[in-house]
């Protein structure tokens, strides 16, 4: 059988191979499952109850329902998104197998590929049962808000492959002591990609650095469809040309800081 | 026939090293202050076993990692199955294979789990059946379906040596292929060594710091000293060459700095 290929070079069959590797990984552990339904359901279950507070007290936020607990479940399709991405990552690494990986025929692009599909499978386990939990529990429907939906996942998971890329190429790099970078790297955009308030909130120069965040836009997005009940494709394409221009960077910055790793023989060292 | 003719029909050192398993040309790989490969070369045939030996620090793991293209050269050139790494990889990491105490098998897969992907990774055909095959030749049968983390020292290297047969190599590099196995074991893994090769036609580079397993393996010895080639030849006339009749004994004279001491003796 001639080995199916998308284009030359890129096998579909290495990729599921290494999906493979990652979906019996999470099948042998009950704890890497329930970690991933854990914090979700923390979050929306902690956010949703200060939701219902507020509204119950400020007029706004009655009239705005929804744009937190909205801007909780879209946080952890970024958040969530990246770790999914690294997490699968790091496995290898502590696993001590990147050198397998590195000496098959597995090609960077395959494995990043994998990753990324790999990140959609768990943020799925990890975020649908999160957004029933926001339905059943504060009544808010993130299905409700319809195709928008769909530009704001894209957009947010676009970014976090893009951080994902990155942060795993540091690793490759400079080895598991840089693996704090991995959890809290997000984090530090996280000010600034107004997630739980408008850009408008911030002094006019952190503006300019707020709109070149893809996650920026569709957090005003949201607000915009929540409060106005106006889906802003603008916002939406501006992000997406962001994001182009991110993943492109971050999948760049991944092959130099692999060439990198190949020059100071960090590959078969993979420690701190 | 002319002059020029004569040299045509002559095999040029390019044509030397696209019909050797492996051709390393002037290797050098510097890492800050130190020259941990310092300008080697040699070629290996096809189907032969190779030897590479040396102490701690002698540049074998970073020579063969430069092989595998695991690590990038400094300068020089490596040829593999006629092929630049790590430029050409693609086209050669499919048709050889590694072992290594560098790197390990994902602990919580079981064998047959760990198998599977690495046989689709290397887009083997009938992959049950050569994962079947090779559960019986290397006796791995009781654990196929056991975790790798529960599994003792020597049955993980059994299933490491079953990954790095897979895909039925022509190229296998095996670094300390015995290392923390007990004699049993070891002796056990040799055997399945020289038959792989015997069967298959394959050229095998092990580094090992085990001088019996050398002389019983391998058709050639290269020692490695700071990071360079300090002997190189079949192992008997290396021994010869020192006055000595084991490699253990040629290697102490290498490491201890006797190395021309030991062959004006002999001579």
């Amino acid at each position: 059988m001639t080995e199916l290929s998308l284009h030359s070079g890129i096998s579909v069959h290495r990729i599921g191979a290494m999906i493979l590797r990652y979906w019996y990984l999470l099948l042998s552990s009950w704890p890497r499952l329930l970690e991933l339904l854990y914090w979700p359901a923390l979050q929306v279950i902690t956010w949703g109850f200060l939701q219902l507070y507020i509204a119950e007290n400020a007029s706004f936020f009655a009239r705005a329902g929804g744009t937190l607990i909205g801007a909780v479940i879209l946080w952890d399709i970024l958040f969530r998104g990246q770790l999914g991405f690294s997490i699968s990552f790091l496995e290898e690494m502590w696993a001590r197998n990147l050198g397998n990986l590195m000496m098959s025929p597995l090609k960077p692009i395959e494995f990043l590929l994998s990753l990324m599909v790999m990140s959609l499978i768990r943020l799925a386990i990890g975020v649908i049962p999160m957004t029933l939990l926001a339905l059943f529990l504060f009544h808010f429907n993130v299905y409700a808000l319809g195709l928008p939906l769909i530009a704001f996942f894209c957009n947010l998971i676009f970014t976090s492959w893009s951080v994902g890329i990155f942060v795993s190429g540091l690793v490759l790099r400079n080895g598991l002591g840089a693996e704090s970078i991995v959890w809290t790297l997000m984090f530090a955009i996280m000010p600034l990609a107004c997630i739980y308030y408008p850009v408008s909130v911030l002094p006019v120069w952190l503006q300019y650095v707020a709109w070149t965040l893809p996650p920026t836009y569709v957090f005003e997005g949201m607000r915009a469809l929540l409060i106005e009940h106006t889906f802003r494709t603008d916002l939406m394409l501006a992000a997406l040309a962001i994001n182009g221009v991110l993943l492109l960077a971050s999948f760049g910055a991944f092959l130099a800081l692999l060439r990198s790793a190949r020059k100071h023989g960090s590959l078969l060292a993979g420690g701190e | 026939m002319t002059e020029n003719d004569k040299a045509s029909s002559r095999p040029t050192v390019a044509d030397r090293s696209s019909s050797a398993a492996i051709a390393v040309d002037h290797l050098v790989k510097v890492y800050k202050q130190t020259r941990a490969v310092d300008d080697i070369s040699f070629t290996l045939p096809r189907g032969s076993i190779t030897g590479l030996l040396g102490g701690n620090g002698a540049g074998k793991t970073t020579t063969i990692a430069m092989i595998m293209g695991l690590v990038l050269p400094t300068s020089g050139r490596v040829q593999v199955l006629g092929h630049r790494m790590p430029e050409e990889s693609a086209a050669v990491l499919g048709r050889m294979n590694f072992e290594s105490p560098y790197v390990d098998m994902p602990m919580r897969l079981t064998v047959r789990q760990n198998l599977t992907v690495f046989g689709k990774l290397y887009a083997v055909k009938n992959l049950s059946d050569r994962i079947a095959k090779l559960a019986e030749d290397l006796d791995l049968t009781d654990f196929i379906d056991r975790a790798n983390g529960k599994l003792s020292a020597g049955q993980k290297t059994r299933v490491a040596l079953a990954k790095a047969l897979i895909n039925q190599p022509e190229l296998l590099l095996l670094d300390e292929p015995t290392a923390s196995l007990d004699p049993d074991t070891a002796d056990w893994v040799r055997a399945h060594l020289e038959r792989y090769r015997r069967d298959n036609n394959a050229t095998i580079l092990l580094a090992s710091h085990n001088m019996l397993e050398v002389e019983r393996l391998c058709d050639r010895v290269i020692i490695m000293k700071r990071g360079r080639i300090e002997d190189d030849g079949a192992p008997e006339a290396i021994m010869a060459r020192y006055n000595r009749t084991t490699l253990e004994e040629v290697f102490l004279d290498v490491a201890r700095g006797r190395v021309n001491g030991a062959k004006e003796a002999a001579r």
